[in-house]
């Protein structure tokens, strides 16, 4: 089937998810391999994501770790004087 | 040295039977699924972290009532949602449950932006701190509902069911949020990408 670029806009996204079925998805590769807009839609779409799973991109804040294991260690301590864990309310 | 258990069951175990300290290792590969859960509903780094403490602390209180049957990363990140959700409705008022709500039905026109030349940008390209600036500010702009779909499936890399487990939606919604966040952000960013990429065709360079 000759897909219109909007159609494969509308899947780009399970797409790169590879969650179209395998017929969906050779006619999305035959409308890509001759249609440079919707190519680099499909390369921008994916250079986000890309960017998006990089670490530095969504920092944590400094010390953050720190502080976190801080109080869970204070919080452990509390509970050593509790009933086992998981039966405080 | 002993032999240490070191998958998640056995320590989930040992913490229940007294070895209370291995929670620490238990949610270690996790702090910063948590805290970007949080972030991602609460929209402040404070109160992110606030939360993020918070919902560990919970965790552990209440280690005892997970039942195993859901991953334990899902478990989770459920009782880091609910906690955002707890403190943007203490933060903003009961106003809030029906901006929670939030239909799907945005009108808006879910059409990602065209360019032609973004492979021609080079990899180094993507390196910018710009970028990643112009990115947590496109994500931080999402509606809520697509925001916090985005940041579990993208940001943390849950797969559909986790997500949808997490957030009580079907996986449907999640696929078609899923969907509309990443073509938004796709049209945020390509106008900041035409303003700083070199211009190597004409087409752009009479567009700058």
């Amino acid at each position: 089937m000759n897909l219109d670029c909007k159609h494969v806009w509308e899947h780009i996204s399970e797409y790169i998810d590879k969650t179209v079925d395998a017929e969906l998805r050779k006619d999305i590769e035959l409308h890509l391999e001759h249609c440079e807009i919707c190519s680099a839609i499909l390369d921008s779409t994916r250079n986000i994501l890309i960017l998006t799973a990089d670490d530095r991109t969504f920092e944590l804040p400094v010390g953050y770790s720190k502080r976190l294991h801080q109080r869970l260690k204070d919080e452990i301590e509390k509970s050593k004087h509790e009933p086992p864990v998981g039966e405080a309310k | 040295m002993g032999t240490m258990d070191t998958n998640e069951a056995g320590l989930i175990a040992r913490i229940l039977a007294g070895e209370k300290e291995l929670f620490h290792d238990l949610i270690r590969p996790y702090e910063r699924m948590v805290y970007l859960t949080l972030l991602a509903i609460v929209k402040n780094e404070t109160e992110a972290e606030d939360g993020a403490q918070e919902a560990v602390i919970s965790a552990y209180r209440h280690l005892a009532s997970f039942r195993g049957d859901a991953k334990f990363s899902t478990w989770l990140t459920t009782i880091a949602i609910n906690q955002g959700r707890k403190r943007l409705r203490k933060a903003k008022g009961a106003a809030e449950e029906s901006i929670e709500e939030e239909a799907d039905s945005h009108v808006g026109d879910f059409t990602p932006a065209p360019l032609t030349d973004w492979r021609e940008i080079p990899l180094e390209a993507l390196e910018r701190k710009e970028l990643r600036e112009a990115l947590r500010a496109a994500v931080a702009e999402l509606p809520d509902i697509y925001r916090q779909v985005f940041v579990l499936r993208d940001l943390e890399e849950q797969n559909i069911e986790e997500t949808a487990e997490a957030l009580g939606i079907n996986p449907g919604t999640v696929k078609v949020r899923l969907h509309r966040a990443r073509i938004m952000l796709q049209k945020c960013l390509v106008p900041f990408l035409k303003t700083t990429a070199p211009a190597r065709r004409g087409f752009f360079g009479r567009a700058l």
